[in-house]
């Protein structure tokens, strides 16, 4: 090959293209580390659970105590989930739409429960509310269970999926800014009216994905409800901690049984997500840009 | 409907971004606040449309006080920079949704409000796009369904913010005259705000000048541009030159010799002479002129523009004249003298650097003279 051709030939290629070789070796590289690090562990649980035939897995999943920890789950993630949407709907409000003072440090605070350990959120309840705290006795005596019971694993929970909502809305908020809602308002709408009308429609996709990661991390969550817990059977195990305690007894069908749900979960979450990506990406590209 | 602005004073913090405004707007009136970026002309917008309120002061909609009501109950119809659009709702209800919006006593049934939306969608000429979403349409079509939503209310006041500011120049130009045209159909009273002298004065019937937080001047395009107030106006409007000079018995001095020109009434001191490029006379021999050499020399259009250096300090000056004109060799020498021209007693404001004072130092009684001898 000629100088002149070798040249011609360099610049056919775009500029931030790379050769065959490389793209090849990329890609290989990042289908083996989603394969070793996301698919091999998904089918072990599968593999696992099945191990001793469709049978043994559905009266795994029958089990009395397995059933609780599963209807648990379900109560506590439908306490939460709809109190982080109200709650990230309005702090995403406030910092997007309003000048106040302290906006930087609420902001940080939002990310609080991102950055701390999941087993410190849940001893910071354990401490609020225990019996040597300040309000226990006060709670023990109007008779008020909170440690060990329902209430005490939905704010582990709401703590700890605080974040998602608010985070999926802050920017998207932000760069819409507040002329739409002007614009509302400068037409005679009432402030419910602009928000059912205009915001709410203007946020909505948003709004689902963070309801869905939210929604993920409050069924799956371990440390923070695992410390407020109790680990009382039947009673207090969320499915997480029903994995757990099944496993650490040597029951280990049961075990990847009641983990197949939550992976189905994940797995649920995760082609919802895409197929509204796909049937909605013209309207969620236009509600990110102007 | 009327519109008066009363010593209207709004501050953002510490910082005044309008400092004892009044302003009295007629009814059916086209009008424009016109003026550089921080001059608080869309801050006088927003108080007028109720979305800021003012620190003090008074607004006025006809007789009522409209400072104590919410944007809601003003009844305004206000177009925003980038529309401002409701992404997820067609042109239709884009358009209908002022009407929809209205408490179940007052609101037309969906029939009416279907006719009406259709009727507006007609008058900006967007008929057969009413089921098109506001990403499928172009910025002057976007424009329009901004204007025909804030239309649909009935409002007393028409207000728009930059209404061309995110437009091609083509379509800015088509957009100005078709905004002309609807303003003089349906009569609301319409103020918008512009930083584009040309779009101010091409299409307002009164343009108020807006400068620092306060109103520089109000007048028709011709006064604005013919009779400016200040040395700010003068600057800000069209092209100007600004000249320190100094007046001693009543002759007007530009550094050791007299230019010709007299204001026999003005008493001695140091001033600043103003004058448009194109207001001049050439003359040949000089006794008493403006003299200066060409430094640079521009074919612009119908004219041609002559930079020229005026002697010891180098102030420049810019002159426009007739393309035939061939003294534009560089360094060649050209005589001239202001045919109008104004003075204004101040400390040597710059033409383009307007100084922060120039209000407080009321000028001396402003005057044009025709050119007095040679």
């Amino acid at each position: 090959m000629s100088p002149d051709l070798a040249t011609a030939a360099h610049h056919v290629r775009a500029a931030t293209s790379e050769s065959r070789f490389a793209r090849l070796s990329l890609i290989a590289a990042a289908l083996a580390f989603v394969a070793l690090f996301l698919l091999l562990p998904l089918a072990a649980v599968f593999t696992e659970a099945l191990r001793k035939g469709p049978a043994e897995f559905l009266s795994a999943l029958g089990d009395a105590e397995t059933f609780s920890a599963i209807r648990l789950t379900l109560i506590v993630a439908a306490i939460a989930v709809p109190l982080n949407l109200v709650f990230g709907v309005a702090a995403a409000w406030a910092i997007a739409k309003f000048e106040f003072i302290g906006k930087a440090f609420l902001t940080t605070l939002i990310d609080l429960p991102f950055s701390v350990s999941p087993v410190i959120s849940g001893l910071v309840f354990v401490l609020l509310f225990g019996s040597h705290s300040l309000i226990g006795p006060w709670l023990q005596s109007h008779g008020i269970q909170i440690l060990f019971a329902v209430p005490g694993l939905v704010l582990a929970t709401v703590f700890v999926t605080f974040p998602f909502v608010a985070r999926e809305l802050i920017p998207l908020m932000q760069e819409q800014g507040t002329s739409d809602e002007e614009a509302a308002l400068s037409l005679g709408a009432s402030g419910w009216q602009t928000f059912w009308h205009v915001t709410l429609p203007n946020i909505k996709w948003g709004l689902l994905y963070g309801v869905l990661l939210c929604n993920a991390r409050a069924m799956g969550e371990f440390g923070a409800v695992s410390v407020v817990s109790g680990h009382i059977r039947g009673q207090t195990n969320t499915m997480p901690l029903q994995v757990e305690i099944l496993y650490n007894e040597y029951n280990f069908v049961a075990a990847f049984a009641v983990a197949t749900l939550l992976a189905l979960l994940a797995l649920v979450t995760l082609v919802l997500k895409t197929a509204l990506e796909l049937r909605y990406s013209a309207e969620i590209a236009a509600s990110r840009r102007h | 409907m009327e519109v008066r602005v009363q010593n209207i004073r709004k501050e953002f913090g510490r910082f005044p971004a309008l400092d004892d405004v009044s302003l009295n707007i007629r009814s059916g009136e086209l009008i424009a606040l016109l003026g550089p970026s921080g001059s608080g002309k869309t801050t006088l917008l927003r108080l007028v449309a109720g979305l800021e309120s003012p620190t003090d002061g008074t607004i006025f909609f006809g007789d009522e006080d409209a400072s104590q009501k919410t944007v809601q109950e003003r009844n305004i119809g206000f177009v925003f920079q980038h529309y401002a659009l409701f992404r997820h709702m067609t042109v239709l209800d884009n358009v209908a949704f002022g009407l929809k919006v209205r408490p179940a006593n007052r609101r037309p049934p969906a029939a009416d409000i279907r006719k009406r939306a259709l009727d507006l969608i007609d008058l900006v000429q967007l008929s057969g796009l009413e089921k098109r979403y506001p990403a499928q349409l172009s910025g002057g079509q976007r424009q329009r369904v901004a204007l025909a939503r804030a239309m649909a209310v009935e409002p007393n006041v028409l207000l728009l913010d930059e209404p061309f500011g995110a437009l091609d120049a083509q379509v800015r130009k088509e957009l100005r005259r078709w905004l002309r045209e609807i303003h003089d159909r349906t009569g609301h009273t319409t103020i918008f705000v512009t930083h584009d002298q040309e779009e101010a004065l091409e299409l307002a019937d009164r343009v108020v000048v807006m400068s620092k937080g306060t109103i520089e001047q109000v007048g028709t395009p011709d006064e604005i541009y013919d009779h400016p107030v200040s040395p700010f106006v003068y600057g800000f409007i069209g092209q100007s030159n600004a000249l320190a000079v100094t007046l001693a018995n009543g002759e007007i001095w530009f550094e050791d010799r007299p230019i010709g020109l007299r204001a026999p009434t003005e008493p001695d001191g140091p001033a600043t002479l103003y004058f448009r490029p194109h207001d001049i006379e050439l003359i040949d021999g000089c006794g008493g002129c403006l003299a200066g050499l060409v430094t640079a020399s521009r074919r612009v259009a119908g004219t041609r523009h002559l930079e020229l250096d005026l002697g010891r300090n180098h102030p420049h000056a810019e002159i426009e004249l007739p393309p035939e004109r061939t003294t534009t060799q560089d360094r060649a020498r050209v005589a001239f003298r202001p045919t109008k021209w104004k003075l204004f007693r101040d400390e040597k404001a710059g033409n383009e650097v307007p100084s922060a004072d120039v209000e407080a130092e009321a000028p001396v009684q402003p005057f044009e003279l025709a050119r007095t001898g040679t």
